[in-house]
């Protein structure tokens, strides 16, 4: 019993960080699957989530409002992005296009540095910031919003692929582009879709933690990292999977940091992220493609 | 590739000799201050502030008529909080720009790299980071100094605090940036001398969102309070993260969190939270009988006047090493040995603390009086923490 | 690219050394042309992987790190001579390589990006967290000059010499590299990794030496980069410089051996060093 305290404790941080990496994880296979591009510039999204919602929130002290206003905001770069950026350089080798994304996610963090400084900005909690007791551990309600509209997300972008006629045509194009093309299907929409939504997805992930986290211009790459690390141990292209590995490394780094040592907190996603590309580089639920 | 080699080979001596040529000296030159900061990139926080007020503080004096009748002109240069560049900006300071002396940077390690030219150069330079291993051992640094605390005085600070209240166990929770690593090595090795043990030890990452493993850890030792080591953002999490877990124990935040931004992100958390710094932080509510007061206050009217945003700490410690070196080089004229002889035997200077190095005693410090005051957060502001004032944080212990 | 067009290039560079020695006058210029020739060697070592082998590393600030590391420790913590610091540093660098990229090297594209990424974040985060060693995120300092005798090279001027003699050799080492049997089949795997199998080129062998050879070039570079500075911090070891590396050989051209190093001065004095 001792020791049980703690552990639900680290379990709790690590089920709400796991939430945001998966839900950026999430990001990066929506994109891969659409152009096999892995796109870098994911953890921007969450970073101009939070910022946007900051600021709507200032301009007008609505918390759904500023919820929508980020996304939007953000969905709009994100469709910007690929069609500026991305579109032109298509058929280029993964390396250029490491280099390209890497390079927005540069001018991303750039552009949030002059719009907002260097500051970071805090977004009050959705419902209070009284600690709510749980057992032997404490969680403020923000960490259940993040958990529970993580889920709610996945769930809409489940039924999204499943049931509607975009997310068909959408999943048709990561299949086979060339039979997705002579089908008919608007190819280049559904791959600006894909970043539009990969955007969003990431823009409420950021909205959801800010007020857990603070917002601030340089947040996003670390984030970007981390999601993609949960991608790859998931198994990349894969919505389940993303989630499932967006959770064990954030489950992972909490109990590292609080049972071995919380210096190498941040070797632990990479560690992880290395033994899964040696042994196992399909990811946990993924097939090899 | 025979010609592009031959090409790139040529531009690059043409551009050379230009260069060259370019180097003739100027009669009436003026008084050259380097200046070295991170501007841009991870530690702009610092740099920018203090670029600020160097820029400010020289177009000021030239307004004056300059030193002692001879302009003063500021070369600042952005070292990105990156080694290499900061050595480069220092070796170009020198040679190229003759400068008298240098101020910055802003960091611990970039100090440490440039002090490697200014020492061999024989250049005054006045750093504004913390580490205490830049004044140290005085014996070899001759030629630098430091306006900005060392986390040595605020260690003993605190630790004077706790032993006056009769708090034993502490534990700690540090940045691993050079800032956090050096206010940890001081936590470490001062504790035993005020009879402290230190029961809990943690570390986080400086863009590290969530404490709550570590201090979980924490929440599970005896400790009696709370002390964090670091800059940015992160300081505030931990104090938000601790109201989260329902910590009844007190926490102390180094200088680093003084800032009005630090009560902004931490919000109600940052309720009665003790922590030493410069007096900037707090001017206002400084009797006006404190010498301090009115050096804070024009420094903070200069700065909202030409940046329309208030004066940090971080620009204070550029303030102060602009104001010491003026003082030196009115003294001394312009002459790099002389200089540094003068900012040795600086006196009376009222503003920052100030921190130099002299032969015998390591960073003995020159200017008696304050260095480290003592102050409580209140959620919209911060107050001086008189030991009289004490009472709420016994409560709250 | 036979001998007969080699020979000139090298001739000229090496007189543009020594001319450029004798013409320049000022320390900083000789420092700023210490730091390019070292990133010169990054460049060329990353190139023969990225640009010939066709094989991409996000690591690559890892293993500069750990020549530099391994020579600063020995020398300034042990007393080490500095001459036999540096080859314990090329084989620290050698030996991580050929751990790393026995696993990585069988993935491709994205993936190997990734796993070298995460190994650099790694070795970067143990750079910061070994304090007693490494002297964490403040660096560490009191790194002796290198000398040749009782001729210390503590001055930039003197270690311009060093620096580009070196680098001179690098080149011509490299150039030879690309002409030889190892070279020969790594530009065969980069254009087809089934066809050059199928000529009975092992493949994965190629791209393990020339993995560990850019890594050795790394280290070397780290190395010189230790004596140069006396002082080295985490920092300069970041992912953020490992992609920096990756841009320079791509803005450098990545086809052949000598020209990334004249694409990386040019990206040098583009941004505001001088």
């Amino acid at each position: 019993m001792e020791t049980l305290g703690p552990l639900l404790q680290y379990l709790i941080s690590g089920l709400t960080n796991g939430a945001i990496y998966a839900l950026i994880a999430l990001g990066f296979s929506i994109i891969y699957n659409a152009t096999t591009i892995i796109n870098f510039a994911q953890g921007e999204m969450v970073m101009l989530g939070a910022l946007c919602a900051i600021s709507f929130y200032h301009l007008y002290p609505s918390l759904p409002l500023a919820f929508l206003g980020g996304v939007a905001v953000v969905t709009l770069v994100g469709l910007l992005f690929e069609r500026l950026a991305l579109r032109p350089v298509r058929d280029q080798s993964p390396l250029i296009l490491i280099i390209i994304t890497i390079g927005g996610a540069d001018f991303f963090s750039g552009l949030a540095m002059m719009i907002w400084g260097k500051e970071a900005y805090s977004l009050p909690p959705f419902t209070g910031s009284k600690p709510l007791h749980f057992f032997s551990a404490t969680l403020l309600p923000q960490n259940l919003w993040v958990v529970g509209l993580g889920i709610l997300f996945v769930l809409l972008l489940e039924a999204f692929f499943r049931y509607t006629l975009v997310g068909k045509a959408m999943r048709a194009c990561s299949y086979n582009r060339q039979a997705a093309r002579l089908a008919g299907l608007p190819v280049n929409r559904m791959v600006q879709l894909s970043f539009g939504l990969s955007a969003a997805l990431g823009a409420a992930g950021g909205i959801l933690v800010a007020p857990l986290t603070l917002g601030i211009y340089d947040m996003g790459a670390m984030l970007g990292l981390k999601g993609f690390s949960a991608a790859i141990l998931g198994g990349l292209g894969s919505i389940l999977g993303g989630v499932l590995g967006g959770l064990l490394i954030g489950v992972a780094e909490a109990l590292a940091s609080g049972l071995i040592s919380s210096g190498y907190r941040d070797a632990v996603a990479f560690l992880i992220l290395l033994v899964v590309l040696f042994l196992r580089p399909q990811g946990l639920v993924g097939s090899r493609r | 590739m025979n010609g592009k080699v031959m090409g790139t080979l040529l531009a690059l001596i043409l551009g050379f000799s230009l260069v060259l040529s370019g180097c003739g000296t100027e009669k009436q030159a003026p008084i050259v201050i380097g200046g070295i900061f991170s501007i841009t990139g991870p530690a702009s926080y610092l740099g920018e502030p203090e670029r600020n007020t160097l820029q400010m503080m020289v177009a000021d004096i030239n307004a004056k008529g300059g030193i002692k009748g001879r302009p003063v002109k500021a070369v600042i240069y952005d070292s990105e909080a990156n080694v290499t560049k900061a050595r480069l900006n220092a070796e170009k300071l020198i040679t190229k720009d003759k400068a008298l002396a240098i101020i910055g940077p802003s960091l611990t390690h970039t100090s440490m790299t440039v002090l490697e030219v200014t020492q061999k150069a024989k250049t005054p330079l006045i750093s504004c980071a913390a580490g205490v291993g830049i004044v140290s051992p005085a014996s070899e640094r001759v030629w630098v100094f430091k306006t900005a605390q060392t986390d040595q005085m605020a260690v003993a600070r605190i630790f004077q605090y706790l032993q006056k209240q009769g708090l034993t166990k502490v534990a700690i929770i540090t940045v691993s940036t050079g800032f956090g690593v050096s206010g940890k090595k001081q936590l470490e090795t001062q504790a035993s001398k005020y009879g402290l043990e230190i029961v809990g030890n943690e570390v986080f990452g400086e863009k590290d969102t969530d404490m709550t493993p570590q201090l979980t850890k924490i929440r599970e030792t005896d400790a009696q309070a709370v002390i964090c080591w670091g800059t940015g953002p992160a300081p505030a999490l931990v104090a938000k993260n601790m109201k989260q877990l329902g910590f009844t124990t007190i926490l102390i935040q180094s200088h680093g969190a003084a800032s009005k931004k630090f009560i902004e992100l931490a919000g109600d958390a940052a309720d009665g939270i003790l922590l030493p710094a410069g007096k900037l932080a707090i001017f206002k509510q400084l009797p006006d009988t404190d010498p301090e007061k009115k050096v804070c206050q024009t420094y903070d009217d200069m700065y909202q006047k030409k940046y329309k945003a208030p004066a940090s700490s971080f620009g204070g410690y550029a303030y102060d090493a602009f104001n010491i070196l003026k003082m030196a080089v009115e003294k001394a004229g312009a002459d790099k040995a002389k200089v540094r002889d003068a900012i040795e035997n600086t006196k009376n200077y009222v503003g920052g603390p100030y921190i130099s190095r002299d032969g015998k005693t390591e960073n003995r410090m020159k200017r008696p009086g304050p260095l480290a005051a003592w102050y409580r957060f209140h959620p919209s502001r911060i107050l001086p923490n008189n030991p009289v004032l004490s009472k709420t944080t016994d409560k709250i212990s | 690219m036979s001998r007969r067009y080699l020979a000139n290039p090298w001739l000229l560079f090496a007189l543009g050394v020594i001319l450029v020695r004798l013409v320049v006058a000022n320390d900083y210029y000789f420092t700023l042309l210490n730091i390019i020739g070292i990133h010169a060697l990054l460049v060329v070592g990353l190139n023969l992987l990225l640009g010939y082998a066709g094989q991409i590393s996000l690591g690559h600030a890892a293993f500069f790190g750990l020549g530099a590391y391994t020579s600063g420790i020995l020398t300034a913590t042990y007393g080490v001579n500095p001459w036999l610091a540096l080859p314990v540093g090329l084989v620290v660098a050698g030996v991580a390589a050929f751990l790393v990229g026995v696993p990585a090297l069988k993935l491709r594209g994205y993936y190997l990006a990734m796993a070298t990424l995460g190994f650099g974040i790694i070795v970067y985060i143990i750079f910061n967290q070994t304090q007693e060693l490494t002297g964490g995120p403040s660096g560490l300092s009191g790194i002796p000059s290198l000398s040749l005798g009782s001729f210390s090279l503590d001055s930039p001027d003197r270690l311009f010499i060093l620096i580009w003699l070196i680098l001179w050799v690098i080149l011509i080492l490299s150039a030879n590299l690309v002409d030889s049997r190892l070279g020969r089949a790594v530009r065969a795997l980069h254009e087809s990794e089934p066809a050059a199998q199928s000529l009975g080129v092992n493949t994965f062998r190629a791209k393990l030496l020339i993995f560990v050879w850019s890594a050795l070039y790394a280290a070397l570079a780290g190395s010189l980069y230790a004596h140069t500075l006396n002082f080295i911090a985490p920092s300069s070891f970041g992912f953020m410089f490992s992609i920096k590396l990756v841009t320079m050989v791509v803005v450098g051209g990545m086809p052949a051996s000598g020209d990334p190093c004249w694409g990386l001065p040019c990206l040098r004095f583009c941004r505001n060093s001088w």
